[in-house]
């Protein structure tokens, strides 16, 4: 049983000593002056008012990313479509709603909730437009879940550029609690036809993006027609006043601004599920409707173009699976030829994030780490070549081969490919 | 507003929340005037594509007009997608996905340039300069001749090059289609 509540895990006050003065937490400590001895500490004084909203520390600096495709970074915001999450700097399995990633594809529209409308049509048998105060009176759930943007780990297909951080590599994943109505409840109330199998699902942004979600069990069960995020009204880059939640499936399913949804007995075949969100394989042929996110896991820390010492390292980093649960997370710091289990970070839960973590001490030499994922239904997160032998290099979407980091003889760390 | 008493549920997490609720009225009925200004998705089979036709000729000129700009003169080497070529390089190392070599439905087309084109003004193309501009994009990839037109009855016969290229996923289209 390696699995442990994150106040639980067994450090002394040896083991923390030597941390500080050695490994990562010294190179973390914030800014660049210290406090020798207790006596430099600044005294206490009367701090700032109070607010109505909490803003971050200045000695803080922590945001997302905007970026275009695969090797375009460091572009101007009008030219970006998505922005990345900073994984490398949050500790938890929660992203805060602001450094949520973002994807659009057509701006984040202002919507003002009094006029935005839900209109439930197609084949059931009560035709309903709904107002968000008659979604947010109805009987909600909230649960945690992950999104993931399918191009998520698209900078490492071909080749693996070293001046990547983890947030570049991987900063298109995030994990908020949602709170809404059951898509199951809206069933009920239009009379959806048993003959209808498909939903289609469509945004009220300029792109009208639409999805056709097949009815299966488990999306019926699961998907959310969501108005909270993390406690509060969603954000407008994620979907304000509502968004579709569909835990474990590809992001752009998970549609935001919703509108519309529409039942039918076939799918739509809208741009996005042909033309777009399908994966090329070396054959030339495409896979589509690859709908749910795969087991995926990457250490955060240390990662990219970080620097460690020799010494006590703590490993960390964060899991997750469309299919279920993290059951387990392996790591290897010897380039993949041995493998220790890590710690969980509990609870895990079910389609969202689990952060693992790793007590390691670096001998100073040059190696590699990697991480490996199992989920609850078995499936283990597949290293790079399997993982290409299947999928080609040409898919653009759905990367979840486990991520190496190499540490050169300085302690330098830098994406490489295997 | 009609009475409605709320369906019976099931599922355990669903059935337990609505289990306090009383018959309630969520919502209301739509009409079909205000359906239809929402009702833009199109099928494979033809299914939503509203009444209308434009040719390759006028399609030229639409296409200047509105998506030249962003997608080159001849649908090649602007800022956004490219729409034209790539025939044959899908399984090569250098994919070129476009309108003629990948995309599966012909109907995808104008259902995307009616909800989500031009960027700047989605909606504004009128129906039969969607038709238009689609079948000028479809004669620059060898799909209709230059002297070609489309309409609701002709869009969905026409047979994309890849249109047999996809494999869906077993466990979300097996039993689907």
């Amino acid at each position: 049983m390696s699995e442990r509540h994150g106040s639980d895990v067994g450090w002394n006050r040896r083991k923390f000593l030597a941390a500080a003065t050695t490994g990562l937490v010294a190179s973390a400590a914030a800014g660049s002056a210290s406090a020798e001895t207790l006596a430099d500490v600044p005294a206490r004084e009367p701090g700032a008012d109070l607010g109505a909203l909490s803003a971050r520390s200045t000695y803080v600096q922590i945001g997302r990313i905007p970026e275009a495709g695969p090797g375009r970074r460091n572009v101007d915001p009008a030219d970006a479509i998505n922005s990345k999450a900073p994984l490398q700097k949050l500790v938890g399995a929660i992203t805060p709603s602001d450094l949520h990633y973002e994807r659009s594809h057509a701006g984040a529209p202002d919507l003002d909730p009094s006029r935005h409308r839900l209109l439930v049509h197609g084949m059931v048998r009560n035709q309903l437009v709904f107002s968000v105060d008659d979604l947010k009176a109805m009987p909600a759930i909230s649960r945690m879940a992950f999104l993931e943007c399918t191009g998520n780990g698209w900078e490492n297909w071909k080749k693996a550029d070293g001046n990547l951080t983890v947030q570049n590599t991987h900063g298109l994943v995030s994990t908020s609690e949602w709170t809404g109505v059951p898509l199951r409840f809206i069933l009920g109330l239009v009379e959806k036809e048993t003959a209808a199998t498909w939903m289609l699902a469509e945004g009220g942004d300029a792109a009208g993006v639409a999805r056709s979600i097949p009815l299966t069990e488990e999306i019926v069960d699961e998907a959310i027609i969501a108005y909270g995020q993390n406690g509060e009204p969603i954000r407008p880059a994620h979907g304000f006043p509502i968004r579709l939640i569909l835990p474990g499936m590809e992001g752009n399913l998970n549609i935001k601004w919703l509108r519309r949804l529409k039942f039918g007995d076939q799918p739509w075949m809208t741009r996005w599920e042909t033309a777009r969100y399908t994966q090329l394989l070396a054959n030339g042929k495409a896979r589509q409707f690859q709908l749910r996110m795969e087991t995926n896991s990457v250490i955060t820390q240390p990662s990219g173009t970080m620097q460690i010492r020799p010494g006590y390292n703590r490993i960390s980093g964060l899991a997750w699976s469309g299919h279920g649960r993290i059951a387990r997370v392996e790591i290897s710091t010897d380039g993949a030829n041995s493998w220790q289990e890590a710690q969980l970070n509990l609870p895990a839960l079910p389609k969202a994030q689990t952060r693992f973590q790793m007590d390691w001490t670096w001998d100073g030499r040059p190696t590699k780490i990697v991480s490996r994922a199992t989920d609850d239904k078995g499936h283990v997160q597949p290293d790079r070549d399997a993982f290409i032998a299947t999928m080609g290099t040409n898919a653009l979407f759905h990367y979840n081969a486990q991520q190496t980091w190499s540490i050169d003889q300085a302690g330098r760390v830098q994406n490489v490919l295997s | 507003m009609s009475c409605r008493r709320m369906a019976l549920l099931s599922g355990a997490m669903v059935s337990a929340l609505v289990s306090s609720a009383v018959a309630a009225d969520f919502g209301r009925p739509a009409t079909p005037d205000e359906i239809a200004l929402w009702d833009i998705d199109v099928r494979p089979d033809g299914k939503g594509l509203p009444p209308g036709s434009g040719t390759v000729a006028r399609g030229k000129d639409v296409f200047a007009e509105n998506c030249a700009a962003c997608h080159g003169d001849n649908g090649v080497g602007g800022i956004k997608d490219r729409l034209v070529g790539g025939q044959g390089t899908l399984a090569s190392a250098m994919p070129v996905k476009t309108v003629g070599s990948f995309w599966p439905y012909a109907t995808t087309l104008f259902d995307y340039i009616h909800r989500a084109m031009p960027y700047q003004a989605p909606g504004s193309l009128g129906v039969d300069d969607t038709y238009a501009v689609a079948a000028y994009i479809l004669s620059l990839n060898g799909i209709l001749p230059p002297e070609g037109q489309l309409d609701n009855h002709s869009l969905p016969d026409i047979r994309m090059p890849n249109r047999d290229g996809f494999i869906p996923d077993p466990e979300f289209s097996g039993s689907r289609k």
